[in-house]
């Protein structure tokens, strides 16, 4: 069994859950996690205890689909990712800047999933390990605390096995739950941080039986054979820098409406557009930034037009950065295989399956 | 210079200190050097940029035209073509822009010493060469042979005339236009073909080049027939940039963020993805 | 009896003229070939060991940059496409895009070099009907610089 830092994992039970939420709070966090949200989804947003959770609800998932279904227990955890990523939080939709932005949350996140942790470390490459490191983030992402769960089941469209970003959490994390259903509902507990074990400690977890470990490395290995996708084996970047004029682009371009979900959808996208705000009070203005998609006319705008006018062009942007480029600028892949953006496209375009199209006809 | 760049850079990107314009000068009917005169120590380094923002209406990246070794107002030299440029080829003496850099990668100044250097601009390519075109001069005897071409659409459109004549006595200097009336006796024709007809060693130069980007990749064209190593010619790009931080995501061209790894690139790596259309 | 392409290069105004002995020399240096409306013959910047005869439909010759793409000249039937297979070195200066079906006469570049350079008198021969149609196509090209139609006061 993997632990963050070497200590022995704990196990808690259902009422457990609530003290170690109560501790965090003790703390001064700001709780978010995922709710059953009133359009169908599960989504982000604040909760004050384990009972604001989805119990005995699980996602359906394929390409263009998502329902939710009642489960026959009362998991917690039961279901994989919505349309939501934690970058809801540490990377707001809109946001001011300079003088007039927002004073920095201290936010828990509870139930993060291995792919998302990826995609915040991705996230933390781009805002935060460059020369110039974003201050907002900066202060959203500092002492961020997070509780991560390793999934206990896989959607059609998780392929994060084949991006090496799950389905088990491995670094970033304060705690990790894996949630056990069978023998009695409780949670296996690793630490990762000092804090987490502190935390932990005061929500009277006990020591794991081995028998509770085993049962936690069974419920990720029955996950991680169940992926319903898989990103094909190669090296993505020689493979897309090689094919910028493949034919498989037109077809794509064919389908894909430039609508932008999977941009606002996927945990890693980060482009922002920077807006002067004015003000009828007096002169000068106040600067605001806004999530932008590369999807968009304005994005590659340049002497007076766009340089990306053409769909093929703006979704070959689009996958090239996310699979090959991201590599040359920022040291890993953009993509952690969470599904999502084949999940939330109106047409269900399948990046695997793109990039396999590409791969079987060069 | 450099340790001055560096702590500039390191102010939080989202500020963006006003500075004071201390002079305004028309340079043609749509281009205007502004003089900028930063509030504390300043330095640059040739081919970076700085971010100037109209409050209220925007910002965009201007490169700096001046002398990177000369102290006080820093040159910036703007185009009008939107509504911020348009805004800051208004500006006046007294006015306040807000001024946030240097960004971005600079003329291999250092590495070129010792060989020819060929400078060559088209249109407005050629204020962000100005201040390498200075640094050779500054440093003359560290350098062979330094060649200046130039071109514009018209005659109406060179910039920095005065100058022009002024480098004629310390380099080659060669200027064309595309198209001209009677009064004008100098050269017609395009730039990239000046390039066959400079004298320089082709072995030991380095060529710098900026203007649109058909007119580069016919000058680079010129420059790897005269047999310059395609390792030795360097380009400034362009694209959409609103962070200049490498956080924004829409410089990109290709692998390049033009704002962290340009505007100055080197032609090799960058030879695969001129071109490609609509990247 | 497999019908060469001989009759077709003698007919196509390119080679108007030539010595039916020259003609027949390079008839094995030429293929048909045809491109469906919209595809690339060529790339700026691919290795350029062909030049076209075109049969039937247009070549356009274009060249992009962000934000535009520029046709400068069409080639229609009758029509020669193709230079830089002369002189080195060897690529493509423009994209070359059918327009409409494009039927062609594609022309191997190494195969004429190294007949030209067996017989000079072909090569000189060639020569001439390259140096005319340059000739022309830069005429073309300065009037079209001078945008007649749209002329306003230069310099």
């Amino acid at each position: 069994m993997n632990s963050g830092d070497g200590g022995i994992p704990a196990v808690l039970g259902r009422d457990g859950l609530d003290r170690l939420l109560e501790a965090i709070k003790r703390r001064g966090f700001r709780l978010v996690g995922p709710r059953l949200g009133g359009d169908g989804a599960i989504c982000y947003g604040d909760i004050s205890s384990a009972a604001d959770l989805p119990a005995g609800w699980t996602d359906e998932q394929d390409a263009a689909t998502y329902r939710l279904r009642r489960r026959d227990d009362q998991a917690l955890f039961g279901y994989n990712v919505g349309p939501q990523s934690w970058k809801k939080y540490l990377f707001p939709a809109v946001a001011r800047l300079g003088s007039a932005e927002a004073p920095a949350q201290r936010f828990a996140f509870i139930g993060v999933r291995a792919c998302e942790l990826h995609a915040i470390a991705i996230q933390d490459r781009v805002f935060v390990g460059g020369r110039h490191a974003d201050p907002g983030y900066a202060a959203n992402r500092e002492g961020a605390f997070i509780v991560a769960v390793n999934c206990g089941q896989a959607a059609r469209t998780c392929f994060c096995v084949s991006m090496s970003a799950g389905p088990r959490a491995e670094r970033g994390f304060d705690l990790a739950l894996t949630e056990l259903l069978d023998g009695g509902h409780r949670f296996l507990v690793e630490t990762g941080t000092p804090r987490g074990a502190e935390v932990l400690a005061e929500a009277g977890a006990a020591p794991a039986a081995a028998g509770d470990v085993a049962a936690a490395d069974a419920v990720v290995a029955r996950t991680a054979a169940a992926m319903g996708r898989s990103m094909p084996e190669l090296d993505l970047k020689d493979l897309l820098y090689d094919n910028l004029e493949h034919p498989r682009w037109d077809d794509v371009a064919g389908r894909c409406l430039a609508c932008g979900n999977c941009t606002m959808v996927c945990p890693t996208c980060f482009c922002f557009s920077v807006e002067e705000v004015t003000d009828l009070a007096g002169p000068g203005g106040q600067r605001r930034r806004s999530w932008d998609s590369c999807f968009t006319l304005d994005h590659s705008w340049l002497h007076g037009g766009p340089v990306r006018t053409s769909n093929r062009s703006r979704y070959r942007q689009w996958l090239t950065h996310k699979l090959a480029t991201w590599h040359d600028q920022f040291g890993t892949s953009g993509c952690v295989g969470c599904g999502r953006c084949i999940t939330w496209c109106p047409v269900g375009i399948d990046i695997t399956e793109e990039v396999a199209a590409i791969a079987a006809d060069t | 210079m450099r340790p001055l760049a560096e702590a500039a850079a390191q102010r939080p990107w989202t500020e963006s200190p006003p500075w004071r314009v201390t002079a305004a000068r028309r340079e043609s009917h749509e281009v205007v050097t502004l003089e900028l005169e930063p509030p504390g120590p300043f330095g640059f380094r040739p081919g970076q940029f700085n971010m100037l923002r109209a409050p209220g209406i925007g910002e965009v990246p201007i490169s700096i035209s001046g002398d990177p070794s000369s102290p006080g107002p820093v040159l910036h030299t703007i185009r009008d073509v939107g509504a911020v440029s348009h805004a800051l080829c208004a500006a006046r003496p007294g006015d306040q822009i807000g001024v946030r850099g240097p960004y971005g990668t600079s003329w291999p100044v250092e590495r070129a010493e010792g060989s020819d250097v060929v400078v060559i601009a088209g249109g407005i390519g050629l204020p962000p060469l100005r201040p390498a075109i200075y640094h050779v001069l500054t440093h003359r005897g560290s350098f062979g042979r330094l060649v200046l071409l130039y071109g514009a659409r018209t005659p109406s459109d060179l910039l920095f005339t005065g100058e022009l004549a002024a480098w004629r006595s310390m380099a080659d200097v060669g200027v064309t236009v595309d198209a001209a009336g009677p009064g004008w006796t100098g050269n017609v024709g395009v730039v990239p073909d000046l390039v066959a007809r400079a004298r320089f060693d082709p072995r030991n130069s380095v060529a710098f080049t900026v203007g649109p980007e058909i007119m580069m990749r016919f000058t680079v064209r010129a420059l790897l027939a005269a047999g310059v190593p395609e390792d030795r010619v360097f380009l400034s790009m362009e694209r959409n940039m609103q962070c200049a931080a490498a956080l924004c995501g829409h410089c990109q061209l290709g692998p390049f963020l033009i704002c962290r790894d340009g505007p100055v690139l080197c032609y090799r790596p960058l030879a695969r993805w001129l071109g490609v259309r609509e990247l | 009896m497999p019908q060469t392409l001989e009759p077709v290069l003698r007919r196509h105004e390119f080679f108007a003229g030539m010595d039916p002995a020259y003609l027949e020399l390079i008839t094995g240096c030429a293929r048909n070939v045809v491109f469906r409306d919209g595809t690339f013959l060529f790339r700026e910047g691919d290795p350029a060991e062909t030049f076209y005869l075109v049969r039937e439909g247009a070549v356009a010759l274009e060249i992009t940059a962000p934000g535009r793409v520029a046709t400068v000249q069409t080639l229609g039937a009758g029509e020669m496409v193709g230079f830089s297979w002369l002189m080195g070195p060897h690529r493509w200066h423009f994209d070359g895009r059918a327009v409409g079906r494009v039927r062609a006469l594609e022309m191997d570049g190494a195969c004429l070099r190294a007949r030209c350079d067996a017989d000079p008198r072909l090569g000189f021969d060639l020569m001439q009907r390259f140096a005319l149609l340059a000739s022309r196509r830069l005429q073309a090209a300065r009037l079209q610089i001078l945008d007649v139609y749209g002329h306003a006061p230069a310099g």
